[in-house]
């Protein structure tokens, strides 16, 4: 049974079609990537599986489940951990507070305190914040504040995350950085979707590849067979 | 060691004071029962304001409402019940109100809540009026009184039960979320947060507190009516209150709501013509020169203190 499901999603701002009928099937311990230009609906994409919208239509299953139209945080005591493209910290909390929250409220058990604190200390030293733990989060560079959102979304133990443009805007050691912790999650048996730009983080790290283009699914499968399609080529090539 | 050494003593300090207050009826006078009372019943309405809009930023303008849900509960049971059971029917019927209301309002944003907030409490104040008028045939009632000593007493324990609440709430998993609500709500829902229940039960929890507060100053008026127990300024008060004091320590709101109700006792007796002029520049004074409030104001100039020590 593949982790995450998706049949049919579509949804509509106004009169446009930011996605549109799209179906996707994610298997269990795969990274996936999910790239096509700027406002090609992949933001929007992850927005309808963390259900901050309700596709109309669509159906989308998590581990069989079917999500939608459950609230954002049924979904993430699921199991479905997520990123935001622009960095949504909590600004004026602690670095070590951003993931407590995580800790306490992210998986459907009740976390007492001391192991709370526990996960939360080692998820710092896993993204490499452990200095950084008593600061206010706004103190943080970017790419601090990108890793920050990575260990809060760990926090409730998923077994999905999905990361938007984790890459983004981070300098070239950054981005190298940044792959190697997307092998480490994959190391502990967290499936992966990710949105990017930076194509070298793409091509190398994942299994397959979903283009988006206009809301609508233009290609999917390796990166070698993406990179060969005629229509993905064109869409970059015209772009 | 240090850290413990210095909690033991705020501690004791907080008991000692407390032991103050409880022997004060003692050996003073009913004046100053009442205005300490007054200043008693400011800090409840300013402490369990800060409980729900401190840490979310929700600006509600409702604590005349739930407070004058008291008032009234008080002034319809005085004569046949005594007074906890009143106490605690108030607080309920406060509670089940902001329960009500919160599932109504707190999918508006920002704004829209603070409005509908504040039209609570002329609605309940013409619903109110319009039953008086036309079911019961009266425009005010009398609340049967109590001692001041119980008033003061009564008010104490509210405020008690209210810090300790407060604190509780403060340092617990659940002050954590509804701080992350304030920072970013969407991000929070992510990370697990039940937003909807969060806001929607501690917006609860502090009406509880107003309602009480509500019923036992009923008692102390004796005379009530639509326009006095629901009067806006009963909300807009302890917002003021708040934000003059700090939100960021549970302490803010206490000296801000002492400092303005004693302001507001002496200039009504020495200014009584221009007092709410007074009151105004006072408080714009205040949001422009010290956003973060008093407590906020203390803190940075402890924290130039110690520098300029570690710098000598
Ligand atoms: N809340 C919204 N209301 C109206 N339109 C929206 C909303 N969110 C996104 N859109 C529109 O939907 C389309 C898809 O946006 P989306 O953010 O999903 O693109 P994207 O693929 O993530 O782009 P980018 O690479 O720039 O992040 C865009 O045209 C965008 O303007
Ligand atoms: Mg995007």
């Amino acid at each position: 049974m593949p982790i995450l499901e998706a049949s049919g999603v579509t949804k509509y701002f106004g009169g446009l079609a930011a996605v549109s009928n799209v179906d996707l099937s994610v298997e269990r311990g795969e990274v996936y990537g999910l790239i096509g230009p700027n406002g090609a609906g992949k933001t929007t994409l992850f927005n309808l599986i963390a259900a901050s919208l309700v596709p109309k239509p669509g159906i989308i299953k998590f581990n069989g489940i079917n999500i939608t139209g459950k609230k954002p945080y049924q979904v993430c005591r699921l199991g479905l951990g997520m990123t935001f493209q622009t960095v949504k910290i909590f600004a004026n909390m602690s670095v070590l507070e951003n993931v407590l929250l995580g800790s306490f409220f992210g998986s459907p058990k009740y976390v007492p305190l001391s192991e709370a604190r526990k996960r939360s200390e080692e998820l710092l030293e896993f993204v490499g914040l452990s200095e950084a733990a008593p600061t206010p989060a706004k103190d943080l560079t970017l790419s601090s504040q990108k890793r920050l959102e990575v260990a809060r979304a760990m926090a409730g133990n998923p077994e999905l995350l999905l990361l938007d443009e984790v890459m983004a805007g981070l300098t070239q050691t950054e981005v190298s950085e940044a792959m190697r912790l997307v092998n480490r999650i994959r190391e502990q048996g967290i499936t992966i979707v990710m949105i990017e730009h930076v194509m070298k983080a793409i091509m190398n790290l994942c299994d397959r590849i979903l283009v988006l283009h206009h809301g609508e699914k233009i290609a999917e499968g390796t990166p070698e067979q993406v990179a060969k399609n005629e229509q993905v080529i064109a869409v970059y090539l015209g772009e | 060691m240090i850290l413990k050494s210095k909690r033991l003593f705020y501690l004791l300090c907080l008991l000692l004071f407390l032991l103050i207050m409880l022997l004060s009826p003692l050996y003073t006078s009913d004046y100053f029962l009442i205005l300490v009372s007054n200043i008693l019943m400011y800090i409840v309405l300013t402490v369990s304001w800060t409980i729900f809009s401190g840490p979310t930023g929700y600006i509600s303008l409702a604590p005349a409402a739930f407070f004058g849900i008291g008032i009234y509960t008080s002034a319809i049971m005085g004569s046949q019940f005594s007074l906890p059971v009143i106490l605690a029917t108030g607080a309920a019927a406060a509670f089940c109100c902001a329960l009500l209301v919160g599932m109504v309002t707190l999918r508006l944003q920002g704004i829209y809540f603070t409005i509908f907030t504040f039209g609570l409490v002329e609605l309940l104040g013409e619903v109110v009026q319009w039953w008086e008028v036309n079911v019961t045939g009266t425009t005010g009632r009398i609340v049967p009184g109590t001692e001041y000593t119980t008033v003061y007493y009564t008010m104490l324990g509210i405020a008690v039960v209210l810090m300790l609440t407060a604190y509780i709430i403060k340092h617990s998993r659940y002050g954590l979320a509804l701080q992350s609500i304030g920072e970013y709500e969407e991000a929070a829902g992510h990370t697990g947060v039940n937003v909807t229940a969060l806001k929607i039960v501690s917006f609860a929890v502090s009406a509880l507190f107003m309602g009480a507060c509500g019923v036992i100053m009923a008692t102390r008026w004796t005379y009530i009516d639509p326009s006095i127990a629901f009067n806006p300024l009963f909300s807009f008060l302890p917002v003021l209150m708040a934000i003059f004091g700090g939100v960021a320590h549970l302490f803010g709101p206490v000296i801000g709501a002492v400092i303005f109700s004693y302001l507001e006792e002496f200039l009504t007796t020495q200014f009584p013509y221009y007092y709410m002029l007074i009151f105004g520049v006072i408080l714009v004074i205040a949001i422009v020169y010290l956003p973060t409030g008093l407590t906020g104001l203390i803190r940075k100039l402890g924290g130039r203190l110690r520098r300029r020590h570690a710098n000598t």
